[in-house]
């Protein structure tokens, strides 16, 4: 591998930036958000600088690393903290210090009122630099500190408006629920370490070969666990509903675009390990599946519009992570579509907020209607992003969710049958929720309140935007236009023999269509021809407050692990006071109690010491005399 | 004459030594009462040393007396203090050291 000198200033810049912000407090409040926005600016041309010295070199020679410092050295236990750009990483830091900049640009105004605007930078700033360690760390080691530290980005951005409960709260919640993923990560290191004694990228890779299956599959599972509790997949998925606490750019860039698919990279990075573990490589599949069905549903019950798209980047995120278990002609396909997905979500989610941002704080769809009129650049860059996640034709997300359900399918057998049916009912209900949103925030009858006066937003938000709806459009093109992504991430992924085709790409993309046509049909039929109610309707379906209640999920939880926990707890408290606590006391109050009784023989005459004496003396003879007898 | 008998005298000496220290009050007569089981010890001593034929026994009694001699001392210092504090020579009225 080639050695660079210059990849840590990609992360030290926006890390700078974090600490200048929260050192220097409230003297940098004037220009504080120009700075952080600045910085991440720098560190996404340095990225663009490292493309095209990439493009520049032979396929072998691309990746390039640097070593830092040497971190951890016990006897033959050598760690360096390393960082390692390669054909994979180059798109995360484009796609993080990219969109990151965009929101970076669009929180300047979306954040003006706030007073402690100059805080959200900060901390804008300090997610940007460990989410550019997470995906340039050279081993898992290295990973795992970007790992944990976008973890904490996380939770003081949705808990930025803490004063407000339920908001500090969320934040919590998905801390918690991150560090049970958290600790999956830690055990897979600790299994590789202690099979492979190696943690490194290319050191696993290498000895991955020689070592069990039982092994590797130990691995793999841990790292789906770790998997699913950041990108939000089933069993762990419940925290990001909640964590739409966050200001809305936090919900686009960590929440959308970038923090929550860090699972998607991790088991794409470790693709040696699931390639040679078929079980684990199954299970990944199978929480994709389950997840984005998930997702869909209660998609399609969510009358809060952040909380709706929270929704649906689970069910988008399914499909990734479902791609990247179909093993080695699956990751390229993740990956394009996490790329699309990071360009379209992104430029909804701040749609959403030039919206809420318009209608003084409203989230409820039913209280929008005809917005159209009033908020003509949203309405155009948030259509752009809806018919990319339709997946319609030429837009984004028509090439990279086709070609997910196209390898669905050819991924043979049965297995083929259900995952491809499973993506394509999907892709039907994701075009159903997306039309009932745009519907109900764009079209019809306006519902808000008198006092609401809906206006589009300043250049400074509509601007990062358009230029997200432009990628919308066209990052799907260009990104599969000759194979583009995948004959770039070829190398690193092992060459894979092509399946049998079950069905011809023509029949899977006419299929997919048709499922969103359907989609959308039955939305229109729904939302478009009758007036929506301002008020959520109460007599509903079971189905329908089930899927309100985010399909039982918290309930769920609550039932099978938060109150045997405090049950346990509250056990092991009063095991506690009575059994430990009582031990002590009970060692203490019996050697007072003696001591009191003991005391009476203190007389303070002498001469009843001396009888005791006499006395003593006799008996220790007679007892002697008695032995020895 | 029977050495056994010596040591029958030992004992009657010890004992009335012990009952005198233990019923009477005037520290005096405490304290020659512990003298006098002392020398019933000295007395089993010596009496042993007779029995067994070697001098064990008599070294032993002279540490005794080396003992006995600096034990007057420091306890008739104590006596005469005590008596001119209090007024009293009696063992009971110096009962202080009590809980």
């Amino acid at each position: 591998m080639m050695s660079s000198h210059s990849l840590v200033y990609l992360i030290a810049l926006p890390l700078a930036g974090a600490a200048i912000l929260l050192l220097a407090g409230r003297r940098s409040d004037k220009w504080g958000h120009l700075l952080a926005t600045g910085l991440s600016a720098s560190s996404f041309f340095l990225g663009l600088y490292q493309l095209s010295l990439m493009l520049s070199r032979s396929n072998e020679q691309r990746p390039v690393g640097q070593k830092l410092f040497e971190w951890i050295s016990v006897g033959t236990f050598n760690i360096d903290a390393g960082l390692m750009l390669d054909q994979l990483s180059i798109c995360f830091v484009l796609l993080i210090t990219g969109v990151g900049t965009l929101i970076h640009i669009y929180s300047i105004s979306y954040m003006s009122h706030d007073p402690d605007r100059r805080r959200f930078f900060a901390f804008l700033n300090l997610f940007i630099a460990a989410m550019l360690l997470l995906v340039l760390g050279d081993s898992y080691l290295n990973l795992y500190v970007g790992w944990e530290g976008v973890g904490l980005a996380s939770y003081l951005l949705i808990g930025f408006w803490n004063q407000k409960l339920a908001y500090a709260t969320a934040s919590k919640k998905a801390f918690v629920m991150n560090r049970i993923g958290d600790m999956g990560l830690s055990f897979a290191i600790m299994i590789a370490f202690a099979t492979m004694g190696t943690v490194s990228f290319t050191g696993v890779k290498a000895a991955a070969e020689h070592t069990s299956t039982a092994a590797l599959t130990a691995i793999g599972i841990m790292l789906l666990l770790a998997a699913t509790g950041k990108s939000a997949q089933f069993p762990l998925q419940a925290w990001l509903g909640d964590a739409m606490a966050g200001p809305t750019p936090v919900s686009a860039l960590i929440h959308a675009a970038t923090m929550v698919t860090a699972g998607v990279y991790l088991i794409t990075r470790s693709n040696f390990i699931f390639d040679a573990a078929p079980t684990a490589q199954l299970l990944v599949v199978i929480v994709g599946a389950i997840t984005l069905m998930f997702g869909a549903l209660i998609g399609t019950a969510k009358d809060d519009i952040k909380k709706a798209l929270a929704a649906s980047t689970m069910s988008q995120i399914g499909y990734m992570i479902l791609g990247a278990g179909l093993g080695p002609v699956g990751y390229a396909f993740a990956i394009m579509h996490l790329l699309t997905h990071g360009f379209f979500k992104a430029g909804m989610f701040l749609g959403a907020g030039s919206v809420i941002h318009g209608m003084n704080d409203e989230v409820n769809i039913r209280k929008y209607g005809a917005l159209r009129k009033f908020m003509p650049i949203t309405f155009a860059t948030f259509g752009f992003g809806y018919l990319a996640i339709l997946g319609v034709p030429p837009f984004a997300g028509f090439y990279s969710k086709d070609m997910i359900i196209e390898t669905a399918f050819n991924s043979g057998g049965i297995k083929g049958i259900i995952l491809g049916s499973v993506t394509l009912l999907g892709a039907g209900i994701t075009a159903f929720y997306m039309t009932r949103v745009m519907i109900l925030t764009f079209t019809g009858t306006s519902r808000w309140d008198e006092e609401v006066h809906p206006y589009e937003s300043p250049w400074l938000m509509w601007l990062p935007m358009a230029i997200l709806a432009v990628g919308s459009v066209t990052s799907g093109y260009l990104l599969s236009h000759g194979n583009a992504l995948v004959n770039w991430l070829s190398p690193l992924f092992e060459s894979h023999g092509e399946h049998d085709e079950f069905l011809p790409p023509m029949v899977v993309s006419g299929l997919a269509l048709a499922m969103v046509a359907i989609g959308v049909a039955i939305a229109f039929l729904k939302y478009s021809r009758s007036d929506v109610d301002a008020v959520a309707p109460s007599d509903v379906s079971i189905f329908t407050t089930i899927a309100r209640q985010d399909l039982m999920q918290d309930r769920f939880n609550e039932a099978v692990f938060m109150r045997p926990g405090q049950l346990l707890t509250s056990v092991l408290v009063k095991t506690d006071e009575a059994i430990i606590d009582g031990a002590v006391r009970g060692v203490g109050r019996a050697a007072m109690g003696t001591g009191a009784t003991l005391r009476g023989v203190q007389s303070g005459f002498v001469r009843s010491y001396a009888a005791l004496i006499l006395i003593g003396a006799v008996a220790l003879i007679a007892a002697i005399w008695v032995v020895v007898q | 004459m029977n050495a056994a008998n010596y040591l029958y005298l030992s004992a009657m000496l010890f004992t009335i030594g012990a009952v005198g220290v233990v019923v009477r009050r005037n520290a005096i007569v405490v304290f020659m009462c512990i003298e006098l089981m002392l020398n019933a010890a000295n007395l089993s001593f010596v009496t042993f040393s007779r029995i067994n034929g070697d001098l064990n026994g008599q070294v032993v009694a002279f540490f005794t007396m080396v003992v006995a001699a600096c034990e007057v001392v420091v306890g008739l210092a104590i006596i005469v203090t005590i008596y001119r504090s209090r007024r009293s020579a009696s063992v009971d009225d110096a009962s202080l050291l009590k809980r």
